[in-house]
């Protein structure tokens, strides 16, 4: 998590080439479950918590599963499925948004620095190295103790963080593809660079990019997290997943489902993420004939 | 002599998603000791996996079926993955096609060579480095003690497949499996190859199965030919009565692919005399430009050439020779360095971005790979709708109509307009990039390679696509290939390069016979013959002895062809740059020798020309 640049690639290039095709497609079954129902939680969550989300409602702290309270209660004696409902929203809104925006701005500026003159595409690509060189976690603290905790800056840092890596993944494809023979033919078609880049090259890269874009979310659901567990990210009484790890830390030694129910939702949102896109990525790989 | 190798109704499945396809249906050969067996057919007649085969080994989602395969007392079928393991690269050995992708490139020749060896426990580290060496010296490397201590990088394409033809004999194995060994590497490196593999087959007594689409290098090598198609034998015989008397009509048309220029013509008064492109004092090259804006790497010297409307250039040359980004250069992909272009009397623009859109649309590019000349997301009719959409506007009805039009123009079915290019076939493919270019309604069409990744019989087709649309079109051709034999089939005049230099250029007539321009004899004598014991006849040695030469002078324009040069002349060649001289038949040539003297040395001694090259 500390160096994601360096862990994405090879993860990346893992998740595209796919496993076989039958075991990828009940695996992405499930991963296409597991995206829609937090999609939905996300969506609907705060219209189907029973329980306002600051109020107390038990005497008990760290409860656990009870037909009253089903997933227990928190450290205040909050009601956890409540929070939990609530609390994805921000996660998974926050952290899709972020994950969207970075490898938008990522793919757009490779492609950019791939068809444009060579000028552009050293300072560009020197610009991002720059940003390379900062840890993600280091940058958070930094942006986040200079100008306060904000919903929008929180979506800013991450983005700022994880844009370099989508940048340095989608060039390389961007680089390759743009030496091939039909990038050529265009070219030498008079086709104009926009063109060049938006069909004929990004079609082609399209699946590693959907796969680095869950792999991305991922870390990004994971920076939040981390961002709030440290009391940095999304302040009280609002919660994110990370937050509800953290205010819970107690319940840790009893075991209570405080602790372990949002560590599992976050868990669960990550891989069923990437399973999911990895599905996509094998699937659009068929089409194309096993590109 | 007994039958060494007996393979009997072999048959190898795939499973697809679409169930199993039989893809070797049930084939039977037999093969003596000391006996080479070619196999000879188009991609997908299923030589490659029957000569996996006798390895006992099926390639992935491939299963061997049914049937025998016996080497010696081995029973490959019957053999259990490990006993398999242990006759591999000990019993049974294989030479791949591709020699720079089966070497790891982090490890010194010699390791590698012995490491099989040392691990089916043959020998010593000693003895077989000391085999190792006699086998080098066997396939005529140079420095056979020294070599082997070269990483793969430090070899060429030639060398290096030898030294893997001596990883594959120096467990003295029963069979060798050569799987098209030549076929990457250009004709004057392939003849000393052939030359190498065939001695050390002879003299060991090996027992090989040669696996190649090209019969006439199949002429030299084998005793006995199988031809196969659609993972069926369709003619078997030896090699002497099959070259004579082809039984099969199938063996006939390979035949007659194999030299296009025997039955094909370019066509006859469609140049005219109108000049259409002009290339004058052409120099080009990659990496970063010095203070005279000249690049670090020079690929291209002072080229001069002509096009005239309807004419068919070709360009031929090995690799590296610059004939590749000749192309490059017109089409606008590389900005020259000195010299300039005319197109139709109109200066043309150095880089993509100083051309006119009329400029774009009149010269088009097709080029050799159509695996990767065609965008794989897009369909057919996307493919050839966009110069359709861009130049003429077209769209709805009449763009359908057009796309149809296109495929009607290069033989392709109309119905192929909405699939994608991975569901065609590799002509199909070559044909469709045709048609785009054709799409554009171009004056110039630049070629690079078109033919040379396609089979042989598949290839002919496009040459005759070619010309027919040629004929019915009028549009000029820039040709570029490493084949004189395509190139005859289908060019006027031919320029012959060599490292970047125009060494000769004359009409197609004076490629015919002698005099040529030295490199140009070298390449024309380099191409097999469909005849057995033509390696023999041309050439005894590989180690021609090269007339001996002082230090070279620091003199620009010096000839590039010196250090191969059979007649070079101390003192002259070294010394002075070569004139261009025209020589009896009406051709070019860069060379310090007048016709008479090119001629003499041309007729006395064949041998020495073929045999200049280690």
């Amino acid at each position: 998590m500390n160096n994601p640049i360096v862990k994405s690639p090879t993860a990346a290039v893992a998740l595209a080439l796919g496993k076989d095709a039958h075991g990828s497609s009940w695996l992405g079954l499930i991963g296409a479950v597991m995206c829609a129902v937090w999609l939905l939680v996300a969506i609907f969550g705060p219209w189907l918590a029973p329980h306002p989300v600051g109020e107390v409602v038990s005497d008990n702290i760290f409860d656990s599963f009870s037909a009253a309270y089903p997933l227990g209660t928190d450290y205040l004696g909050r009601d956890m499925l409540s929070r939990i409902l609530v609390g994805a929203r921000l996660t998974v809104g926050l952290a899709l948004v972020a994950a969207v925006l970075a490898s938008g701005l990522g793919t757009s500026c490779a492609l950019l620095s791939v068809v444009s003159p060579k000028w552009l595409d050293e300072l560009i690509s020197r610009l991002m190295d720059a940003f390379i060189s900062i840890p993600s976690k280091m940058l958070a603290l930094i942006m986040v103790s200079a100008f306060g905790s904000s919903v929008t800056l929180l979506v800013c840092t991450a983005v700022l963080s994880y844009t370099p890596g989508a940048f340095r993944i989608a060039r390389s494809m961007a680089v390759n593809i743009e030496a091939l023979e039909y990038v050529q033919v265009a070219r030498t078609r008079g086709e104009r660079r926009l063109y060049v880049a938006c069909v004929e090259i990004l079609p082609n890269m399209l699946n590693p990019v959907l796969a680095d874009l869950g792999l991305r979310f991922g870390f990004i659901v994971l920076l939040l997290s981390g961002m709030s567990f440290l009391g940095l990210g999304v302040q009280p009484p609002d919660a994110d997943l990370g937050s509800l790890v953290r205010e819970n830390i107690g319940g840790l030694n009893q075991g209570a489902p405080a602790i372990v129910i949002p560590a599992l939702a976050i868990g669960t949102l990550t891989i069923g993420v990437n399973l999911f896109i990895d599905r996509l990525s094998s699937r659009r790989n068929r089409r194309s004939g096993g590109h | 002599m007994s039958e060494l190798i007996r393979v009997d109704n072999l048959r190898v499945v795939a499973s697809g998603e679409r169930g199993d396809v039989e893809i070797v249906k049930g084939v039977s050969f037999a093969l003596e000791k000391g006996e080479v067996l070619a196999l000879i057919g188009e991609s997908g007649s299923g030589k490659t996996t029957i000569a996996l085969a006798l390895l006992g080994y099926a390639r992935r989602g491939c299963r061997l079926a049914g049937g025998v395969v016996q080497i010696g007392e081995h029973d490959m079928l019957a053999l259990s993955e490990s006993e398999l393991q242990g006759l591999r690269g000990n019993r049974v050995s294989y030479i791949a096609q591709s020699a720079a992708a089966a070497f790891n490139p982090a490890k010194r020749l010699i390791d590698q060579v012995v490491e099989g060896a040392l691990i089916h426990g043959l020998g010593s580290r000693a003895t077989l480095e000391a085999k190792a060496m006699e086998l080098f010296r066997d396939l005529a490397l140079p420095n056979p003690e020294r070599i082997g201590r070269r990483y793969p990088h430090q070899v060429s394409g030639g060398q290096l497949q030898r030294v893997m033809a001596a990883m594959a004999l120096i467990s003295d194995p029963l069979l060798v499996v050569l799987d098209e060994p030549t076929t990457a590497l250009d004709v004057t490196t392939q003849i000393d190859v052939l030359r190498a593999f065939k001695r050390v087959v002879r003299e060991r007594g090996a027992t090989a199965v040669y696996v190649s689409h090209d019969l006439a290098v199949v002429a030299q090598m084998a005793d006995q030919i199988v031809v196969l198609n659609g993972g069926q034998i369709f003619e078997q015989s030896a090699t002497a009565p099959l070259l004579k008397g082809p039984a099969h009509a199938y063996t006939r048309s390979l035949l007659a692919a194999a030299r296009p220029d025997t039955t094909l013509r370019p066509p006859c008064g469609v140049a005219q005399d109108t000049l259409l492109l002009t290339i004058q004092g052409l120099t080009a090259g990659y990496g970063n430009k010095d203070a005279r804006g000249m690049p670090t790497i020079r690929v291209l010297e002072d080229i001069d050439l002509t096009v005239r409307r309807g004419q068919a250039i070709g360009v031929i040359g090995e690799s590296g020779s610059g004939k590749s980004t000749l192309a490059r250069v017109v089409a606008g992909l590389l900005t020259p360095a000195v010299g300039g272009l005319t197109f139709d009397g109109q200066p043309l623009g150095g880089s993509l971005s100083e051309r006119t859109d009329e400029q774009f649309r009149r010269i088009q590019m097709v080029f050799q790979n159509a695996d990767t000349a065609l965008n794989p997301m897009h369909s057919i009719s996307t493919i050839l709708g966009r110069p359709l959409k861009m130049y003429f506007g077209l769209k709805g009805a009449a763009l359908r109509e057009r796309i149809g039009e296109l495929l009607d123009l290069v033989r392709l079915p109309r119905d192929l307009a909405e699939r994608r290019p991975g569901e065609l076939s590799g002509g199909q493919k070559q044909r469709v990039n045709l048609a785009r270019a054709l799409a554009a309604k171009p004056d110039l069409i630049l070629c690079d390679e078109v033919t040379s990744a396609l089979d042989t019989v598949v290839g002919a087709a496009i040459l005759e696509l070619l010309r027919d649309l040629r004929q019915q079109l009028g549009v000029s051709y820039l040709f570029i290939s490493h084949d004189i034999s395509t190139v005859r089939a289908l060019c006027d005049d031919i320029v012959v390069m060599y490292s970047g230099y125009k060494v000769q250029a004359g009409a197609r007539q004076a490629f015919a016979q002698a005099p040529f321009h030295p490199y140009t004899d070298l390449l024309i004598h380099s191409v097999p013959e469909m005849r057995q014991g033509w390696l023999e006849s041309c050439g005894a040695t590989t180690c021609g002895s090269l007339p001996a030469l002082g230090p070279r002078a620091d003199v620009p324009g010096l000839c590039t062809f010196l250090e191969r040069c059979p007649v070079r002349v101390d003192g002259v060649c070294n010394r002075t740059a070569p004139p261009r001289r025209i020589i009896d038949g009406g051709s070019e040539v860069l060379c310090h020798h007048d016709s008479g003297e090119l001629l003499k040395t041309q007729q006395d001694s064949n041998s020495m020309i073929v045999g200049a090259y280690a």
